[in-house]
């Protein structure tokens, strides 16, 4: 691939992404969203996260997408935590431990 | 801003590992820098990197990197309400900083001081944003320039699901958000087969409907119980 494609992905990439985030906020901008929208929109977090970090917890790519403990196990301890602390810190931290723990006493 | 600070863990080693990936994959420090400034979009960015070094067509490129994006659409769509009235200026650079993270920060604070006014509300959106981007640009030029010591044992790759796992699981406050987050991960890994980022943008309105449909229900049951 030419420096010039390269250049051409990444000035796309740029624009349509700001045009993305822009999208709603910038047109729509001062109008009412209908009560429905808005009953939908309070769950845009925690549906799209979740569904992004799935596939790369169950598949990830560091392990050629074959299911893996220690990222598996990682993955559990921090939803755990941060179910039972409400804290992001500590869900962070467990989930950093218990996956550098498990890489190490199983690599 | 304070809150920030503990994703700058996980979001320096992640944008240290962009560096580290583009340089791998034949990017000069110009792209790589060009990349995180103007994309500021960690997933599209690795996807990019992914598909460029398998020679993918450019124009392929390009739709998967926006089709990553695309939940930003909806994250977008679900801040209108708490920052209507911002000038257009303030909008443009709300858009330019509204990554993952600041989003999750902002619209989780917003929920919590429902009586903050869009002046505080564009405080906190600008400190968290400026917290998390600034340093994101500093660590992937550090990842491109000096990144190629890091051993590949150290999982870097595991750093976003982690992050992205913490600030979700104590928002799961309801059954409503349970059940929103259960079947947008269902449908997630049932459509992972669909390319890079098709399945998403199915199950994650799937689960925003859910979300919706039994807050609705709970309301309706309350209400003539």
């Amino acid at each position: 691939m030419s420096d010039l494609d390269i250049w051409i992905i990444i000035i796309a990439l740029g624009i349509g992404t700001f045009l993305i985030r822009w999208s709603f906020l910038g047109a729509l901008g001062d109008r009412e969203l209908p009560g429905w929208v808005l009953r939908m929109l309070r769950y845009t977090p925690v549906a799209v996260l979740p569904a992004l970090v799935a596939p790369l917890v169950l598949w990830p790519a560091a392990n050629d997408g074959q299911p893996e403990p220690a990222r598996m196990a990682a993955a559990t301890a921090t939803v755990m935590v941060g179910l039972l602390t409400k804290n992001v810190i500590l869900a962070i931290a467990a989930g950093a431990i218990t996956l550098f723990g498990l890489l190490y006493l199983l690599g | 801003m304070l809150q920030a600070m503990p994703f700058l863990l996980v979001i320096i080693p992640f944008s240290i590992l962009f560096g580290v990936v583009a340089t791998e994959a034949g990017m000069d420090l110009a792209k790589v820098m060009g990349f995180t400034v103007l994309v500021l979009a960690g997933a599209s960015q690795f996807t990019a990197i992914q598909l460029i070094s398998d020679n993918a067509p450019a124009i392929i490129v390009i739709l998967s990197g926006l089709a990553v994006n695309l939940r930003m659409a909806m994250y977008s769509a679900s801040l209108v309400p708490w920052l209507r009235g911002a000038s257009g200026t303030q909008k443009a650079w709300l858009a330019y900083v509204l990554i993952d993270q600041s989003y999750a920060l902002s619209i989780q604070h917003y929920e919590r001081h429902p009586g903050l006014s869009l002046r505080q509300r564009l405080a906190y959106f600008a400190g968290t944003a400026t917290t998390l981007c600034v340093p994101w640009v500093i660590a992937t030029w550090v990842g491109a320039t000096v990144g190629q010591a890091i051993p590949e044992e150290v999982a870097l790759d595991f750093a976003m699901p982690i992050t992205f796992l913490a600030m979700i699981a104590p928002m799961l406050r309801t059954p409503a958000h349970l059940a929103a987050c259960f079947v947008a991960v269902a449908g997630a890994l049932a459509l992972a087969w669909m390319p890079s980022g098709l399945g998403l943008l199915i199950a994650a309105p799937l689960g925003m409907a859910t979300g919706a449909l039994v807050e609705y229900w709970i309301e309706k049951k309350r209400g003539t119980a």
